[in-house]
């Protein structure tokens, strides 16, 4: 467990800020106390300091998760978000997709969104932009990227892809090992 | 083209249609049978009520003429009269005077009861009587009634009679005329009915007593040989065995009485064990635990472990409300209900269209799946908010979790699992459920006080035989011995010690372990639990569960510490929970008795026990 180099905090806030943009503040000046983020075999983790301070007791070996997990940096130096940063992401989210109670289950199983089961879309989203993908009942389901500006959408027909499904929280089932 | 002839026979496929004809309607023939009461359709019960409502006014009017007629002739004629209704009154009175006010009382409510009966119209009338001479108006007629019941007409006359004796309106003894008239009509046939009634049933209890005293006195039952048994044993007959296991059980009820000659207690009892082994497929040695365990019940506790405990679900409360998430599932289809009056958040799922482990409001983390009986151990730790707390043994998490709900992600929680696998899930299920303030170790328990001491409270739901859980995982029945069960007993102790060394007595608001088990055996319990007592500064104390068994003090060749009744026993078949045990300690000193005079030696009884005693002076103080 040690604090991210400033190369790895540089590529985990860029890829952070596409989905939140500057609301990555917000996630450091807490008012309810110091958080941090960790890295630990190669996953981020967010967790407030003195539990972090704790947490220092427990060998590297033996020490499998503290706080929450917002990803990996992959080999080749990349990072990727996973599910579990969702309960971040969403209250801060800039940009937000809504789907069709019909295509819920789709999306959940991995699926990208089409323009049929797409129920709502943040005005001007861009194309390419990072998205929140939310059910109708406001219940966050995952995160993706639009595949289309909003415009865009407007005009395609009912069987283009609006969104590319990047995780779901249909993930905690279905790979629950490689999660962490 | 067209279709393919058929060339073959045609098979009956089912019992066809006319199997399925219905039955004649029994109920209907039967109560006509029995003479009850007709169903009275809407409108007849309408036209009842007018005809009532009409006949009570017109009684009320002539009540009113009465009462004036009457007492303008009392005056008149109050010389003459007196003396005639003493007469007239006195033989009737000495007969049944006990009898006339419940009668009385009775005919007025068949009166009530006979609506619907035609003749009823006027009956209000025996209401006309409550002036001053209703005392003695009805006793003559009882009287008369009761000489001649069957002659309606001699009964008229008789009431005729009295009316003109009085010189009273011609009113007052048509009323009576139609009153006999019903009452004479209902009684003889209801009457009768009722009267044969009575009698069926009175025979039918006295045949049941008979038999059942014959069954008594006749069929004790006789235990098997061994070479009959043996015979058994080639062709085991399930049938057969449960007959005998029911018979074994009553001749055991009552051993005295029904047991056989010369025949021990303990030769019926090797018999049952057997019979419940073959039957339910366990071996023998659990069986004769279970059977010291549950003397009384344990058929009982053998089905409830045949059956499924029913699946529940507990609500994220840091996501989401019990009644919203109700709400939601049951949108989804999901038949539902509260889990009982001891929890605020678990629901009992009946049945469900969809998967409950795998609906959108599942994976958002606003429920996990989690046994009733999993609440308990968490509800007896009773965690605050800003503690420190340790999960000793946490995976799947599903405990660690309610803690977590109940700190509402405050303060530090530590989840430790020996396996890391099995702390995988605790991981997955931790970030469904938005859960923040927690740290996942993966060491050996028993390790745990060298790596972080100091904790306000610790659970540790060690690792057991699962002997309360058989209903989940049937192979404990065949694959636990006394190596097994004494193994983990032994594992058990020593994690239950660790967990008290991580314990911090000092901590204001805590200082209390929590020791739970999914077994039912007493060696993974109560005498863990006494050892602990014995070696270190803990005392039992209540742990905030108002339902459940207490745990034993004596059982078998053990005798533990009177206060281990402090602990709670669950199980399967009296409180549809898994098997469960729970133990709440609270550590009131962080020495450890023993070690400052000489090293901790391996069980000495005797030091321990005075040790316990002079930590036990130390609480009074």
């Amino acid at each position: 467990m040690r604090p991210l180099t400033d190369e790895e905090t540089k590529t985990f806030f860029e890829k952070l800020s596409k989905y939140i943009g500057e609301n990555i503040k917000l996630l450091i000046d807490r008012p309810d106390g110091a958080y941090c983020f960790r890295l630990h075999n190669d996953r981020v983790f967010y967790v407030r300091e003195d539990l972090m301070k704790r947490a220092g007791n427990i060998s590297r070996e033996n020490l499998i998760s503290l706080g929450t997990c917002f990803g990996k940096f992959t080999k080749a130096g990349k990072f990727r978000l996973h599910i579990t940063a969702l309960d971040y992401l969403a209250p801060y989210a800039k940009f937000k997709v809504w789907v069709k109670s019909s295509a819920e289950q789709q999306f959940l199983y991995g699926h990208h969104i089409m323009k049929s089961g797409l129920g709502r879309i943040t005005e001007n989203t861009p194309q390419y932009q990072g998205v929140i993908v939310y059910s109708m009942h406001d219940l966050p389901l995952g995160f993706g990227v639009a595949a289309k500006s909003t415009q865009e959408c407007r005009h395609t027909d009912p069987m283009t892809l609006v969104a590319f499904h990047q995780a779901d929280i249909g993930e905690y089932i279905r790979s629950e090992e490689t999660l962490l | 083209m067209g279709r393919k002839r058929e060339t073959g026979e045609k098979v009956q496929s089912g019992p066809g249609r006319k199997a399925k004809k219905q039955k004649p309607p029994s109920r209907f023939l039967n109560e006509e049978e029995r003479g009850n009461k007709k169903q009275l359709s809407r409108r007849q019960k309408k036209r009842l009520k007018n005809r009532l409502e009409k006949a009570t006014a017109i009684a009320e009017a002539k009540k009113k003429a009465n009462e004036r007629d009457l007492c303008k002739k009392l005056k008149n004629h109050a010389t003459e009269l007196v003396p005639k209704v003493g007469s007239k009154r006195k033989l009737p009175d000495s007969e049944d005077s006990a009898e006339e006010s419940s009668e009385e009382e009775f005919g007025s409510a068949l009166g009530k009861e006979s609506d619907y009966n035609e003749k009823k119209d006027d009956d209000a009338d025996v209401s006309g009587y409550t002036d001053d001479n209703k005392g003695w108006l009805k006793p003559k007629r009882r009287a008369s009634q009761m000489e001649e019941e069957a002659s309606d007409e001699s009964a008229d006359e008789d009431s005729d009679e009295v009316a003109d004796e009085f010189g009273s309106s011609d009113d007052s003894g048509e009323d009576k005329k139609d009153e006999d008239d019903i009452e004479d009509d209902l009684l003889p046939v209801e009457k009768a009915a009722k009267k044969l009634r009575k009698k069926e049933e009175v025979n039918r209890k006295l045949a049941e007593d008979e038999l059942k005293t014959n069954i008594a006195e006749s069929e004790t039952f006789i235990l098997p040989s061994g070479q009959e048994i043996e015979k058994d044993t080639q062709t085991p007959d399930l049938a057969i065995i449960q007959q005998r296991i029911k018979e074994i059980m009553f001749v055991l009820s009552d051993f005295k009485s029904r047991g056989e000659q010369g025949r021990g207690r303990k030769e019926y009892l090797s018999q049952l064990c057997k019979d419940l082994c073959t039957y339910y497929s366990y071996n023998e040695y659990l069986m004769e635990c279970l059977m010291q365990l549950f003397p009384l019940e344990i058929v009982e506790f053998l089905e409830a472990n045949e059956v499924q405990r029913p699946v529940t679900i507990r609500a994220n409360t840091l996501k989401t409300r019990r009644r919203d998430l109700a709400q939601v599932l049951i949108n989804r289809g999901v038949n539902l209900d509260p889990i009982g009056k001891w929890s605020k958040v678990g629901l009992i799922v009946y049945d469900s269209q969809v998967p409950i482990g795998a609906t959108p409001e599942y994976l958002a983390g606003h429920y996990i799946l989690q046994g009733g009986a999993s609440f308990l151990p968490v509800m007896a730790l009773a965690p605050q908010e800003n503690e420190r707390i340790l999960d000793m043994c946490a995976a799947p998490g599903g405990k660690t979790t309610y803690i977590a709900a109940l700190m509402r992600n405050t303060g530090m929680l530590f989840a430790n699992d020996a396996n890391k696998e099995r702390a995988k899930a605790i991981v997955g299920n931790l970030h469904r459920m938005g859960i923040t303030n927690t740290v996942v170790s993966n060491y050996d328990g028993k390790q745990f006080p060298k790596v972080m001491t100091g904790f306000n409270r610790v659970l540790i739901d060690a690792p057991c035989s699962g002997t309360g859980v058989i209903s989940k995982d049937p192979e404990v029945k065949v694959n636990k011995d006394e190596k097994d069960i004494l193994r983990c007993s032994h594992l058990q102790k020593e994690l239950l010690l660790a967990a008290i060394d991580c314990c911090d007595a000092k901590s204001k608001s805590g200082g209390y372990i929590v020791y739970s088990t999914c077994s039912v055996m007493v060696e993974e319990n109560e005498w863990v639990i006494d050892y602990a007592l014995r070696k270190r500064n803990v005392k039992l104390v209540p742990t905030g569960l108002d339902f459940g068994r207490e745990g034993f003090v004596n059982f078998e060749k053990y005798r533990f510490h009177p206060s281990l009744k402090l602990t709670r026993r669950f199980y399967p078949h009296t409180h549809n929970l898994d098997g469960f045990f729970v133990a709440k300690l609270k550590k009131f000193s962080n020495k450890i008795p023993g070690q400052t005079k000489d090293k901790p030696t391996a069980d000495n009884e005797g030091s321990g026990d005075t040790e316990v005693h002079t930590g036990r002076e130390a609480e009074h103080k």
